[in-house]
């Protein structure tokens, strides 16, 4: 990363405005309202304020380091379970605040479904791999569960390369197929959103292609929020584009006007490559 | 018998019967092997000493029991694994009786011996250490992992006749009240004190794998919904099976190989019996109590060191067997089959 520009820190922001959200009438889902976030004395976001709309792709891009992953692990509180995390402000979901005490966080995973950036399928067969976010969900009659994973498969364009091996091992898979079983597995129940932290950054090109149209496919589905590093996946996959530096939020805006006319010479110089 | 050619029958030692007045006429050589005694203990005796050995025996000679038993030797394999109807028996049985006047070597009893204890030990540890290595690795907060890994771990600093010890004073007393069983030291309460001793090894190498198995698995189950504790038990545990599995058969190992605690509290009686309340004896207990009294060389010897070898033997193809599960665990969790 180079140096950071001058004009960041002269930056204002009015503190309580949220962003304006691109959403071509799409209702928003994720509201965050000033949200800031310490890794024990280390600010990793800071006073973050934006909406995610419904059934719309949004992607994530900045600098390494900026907090996209903390950010998006606020979604589904995955922060919990590292040990001197502090966070203020509010998270949204519909309607809902999540950090609230009597909310339940399990059931809060359950409708916030994550892909992680290094597939990790479990040490299980394929089918047990499906069946297992199924049975924590409560389903036990084996045909509907059979009928969800050969359905989730299909879903996350895996079906025919695995439909004649379903009680391999997902560890003899490849890294792509893996990485689409971990789609499959994240969507068999149905999540409202789903968070997709750099789901395609350790596969190939033609691997990759099959991952953003499986996103094109599911966004009829799924409110998606997606972190990438690829600025051309970014162009290609997502409606709405967060730009993130330094842990704090620059420029939210559809896709469209982040990457031909931002409003901000700091994004303008990152989706060009100048620097980042 | 697998330790070289052995003849414990009496009448077969009293077969043949040298008077002293012969002393002079028997070669040397011949005398000693009659006697038993090795070349050195010859040479060192004079002859007034071996001729009182050769009244010696004619005196035993004459005491020998009137038991057809006598003429057998009780060292082939059948007296040694096979029940037999000893004579004032009414029926067949399997005896252990090494330093009676008719040496009965059965092995069986101390085989069950072992295999109860063992068997309570491992019931009582193995589930018990899993749990806590489980609970340490997965669940605990690290501040708590601190101090109960190495206070689990240390459980194995302690010396085993300190634990046979505790069993022989407190815990036999204490479950004896409890359950009120008649013999007070018996293959229950050795079992659970040899548990205590397995409870360390198998948490240490299980806690090992435990903590070993990738993070990332964690947080997939824990994305999908599940607790810690489903995540624990359901992806976790299963990942680290073969790590699991061979703690287990470390813990056997550790088991069946113990004699201090076993030899202090499960009461010696080498009894054929399934009951877990009964006084039993191990195959190590016989070994450590008995074999200094032997004759080096002697039957009784032998046998003892049979025992040590069939010891060797099981423990051997435990581990030959736990290896080859561990391999094909591994190789399913890899995908390998
Ligand atoms: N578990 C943690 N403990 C302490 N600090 C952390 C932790 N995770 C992240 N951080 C810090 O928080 C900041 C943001 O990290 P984060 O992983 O969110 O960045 P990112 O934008 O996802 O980067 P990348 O593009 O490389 O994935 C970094 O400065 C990082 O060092
Ligand atoms: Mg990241």
């Amino acid at each position: 990363m180079t140096a950071p520009l001058p004009s960041l820190r002269a930056r204002v922001t009015p503190p309580d405005a949220v962003s304006p959200a691109p959403t071509h009438g799409h209702p928003p889902l994720i509201e965050v309202d000033r949200l800031s976030l310490y890794y024990g004395a280390a600010r990793a976001l800071h006073d973050i304020s934006f909406a995610v709309p419904e059934r719309l792709v949004t992607a994530f891009i900045g600098p390494s380091g900026c907090g996209k992953s903390t950010l998006l692990r606020c979604f589904n509180r995955m922060n919990d379970l590292i040990d001197n995390v502090r966070l203020e402000g509010t998270v949204r979901i519909g309607g809902e605040d999540i950090y609230a005490r009597d909310i339940d966080v399990i059931e809060l995973r359950k409708r916030v479904g994550m892909v992680f950036q290094r597939s990790n399928p479990f040490p299980k067969t394929i089918f047990d791999n499906i069946a297992y976010a199924l049975r924590l969900q409560g389903l036990r009659r084996k045909s509907e569960i059979a009928d969800i994973v050969e359905q989730s498969l299909h879903q996350a364009a895996l079906w025919e390369e695995v439909k004649d091996r379903l009680h391999a091992s997902a560890l003899g898979l490849s890294g792509g197929q893996q990485q689409r079983l971990c789609i499959a597995r994240a969507i068999a129940i149905k999540p409202d959103i789903l968070l997709m932290d750099e789901p395609a950054s350790a596969l190939d090109p033609l691997a990759t292609a099959k991952i953003e149209d499986l996103i094109l496919d599911l966004k009829q589905q799924f409110t998606i929020v997606i972190v990438t590093h690829n600025m051309q996946q970014a162009a290609r996959i997502s409606d709405a584009t967060a730009f993130f530096y330094l842990g704090e939020l620059i420029e939210h805006d559809a896709t469209s006007k982040i990457f031909t006319n931002p409003a901000r010479k700091q994004t303008e110089d990152y989706v060009t490559g100048r620097f980042g | 018998m697998l330790v070289g050619a052995t003849n414990s029958s009496l009448a077969q030692e009293y077969r043949e019967i040298i008077p002293p007045e012969d002393f002079a006429r028997v070669p040397p050589d011949r005398l000693r092997q009659y006697l038993g005694l090795t070349r050195q203990q010859f040479e060192q005796m004079d002859e007034e000493t071996l001729k009182d050995l050769m009244s010696l025996r004619i005196e035993a000679k004459a005491q020998m029991p009137d038991d057809p038993d006598a003429e057998l030797n009780t060292t082939e394999w059948r007296y040694l694994l096979g029940p037999h109807q000893w004579t004032g028996y009414d029926r067949p049985a399997y005896i252990w009786q090494p330093v009676s006047q008719i040496h009965k070597y059965n092995l069986l009893p101390l085989f069950i011996g072992s295999l109860k204890t063992t068997f309570v030990a491992l019931l009582f540890a193995v589930p018990l250490a899993i749990a806590a290595a489980l609970y340490v690795s997965q669940l605990a907060h690290p501040r708590a992992r601190e101090w109960l890994k190495p206070g689990i771990e240390l459980l194995s600093g302690i010396p085993s006749v300190v634990l046979g010890f505790f069993a022989l004073i407190v815990m036999a007393s204490f479950f004896q009240a409890l359950f009120g069983y008649p013999s007070r030291l018996n293959a229950f309460v050795a079992g659970l004190a040899l548990g205590l001793a397995v409870i360390p090894v198998v948490f240490s190498i299980a806690e090992d794998a435990l903590t070993s198995v990738p993070r990332s698995y964690t947080e997939a189950a824990l994305a999908l919904g599940s607790t810690r504790w489903q995540a624990a038990w359901q992806i976790v545990l299963p990942a680290a099976l073969p790590g699991v599995f061979a703690a287990t058969v470390l813990g056997f190992g550790r088991a069946i190989g113990e004699t201090m605690i076993v030899l202090m509290a499960s009461g010696n009686a080498s009894i054929v019996s399934w009951n877990l309340f009964d006084s039993t004896r191990t195959l190590t207990a016989t070994i450590a109590a008995e074999l200094a009294e032997t004759v080096v060389g002697g039957h009784h010897y032998r046998v003892l060191f049979l025992l040590g070898a069939l010891l060797f033997a099981v423990t051997f193809v435990a581990n030959l067997v736990g290896d080859l599960v561990i391999h094909r665990l591994k190789g399913r969790l890899e995908g390998r089959r």
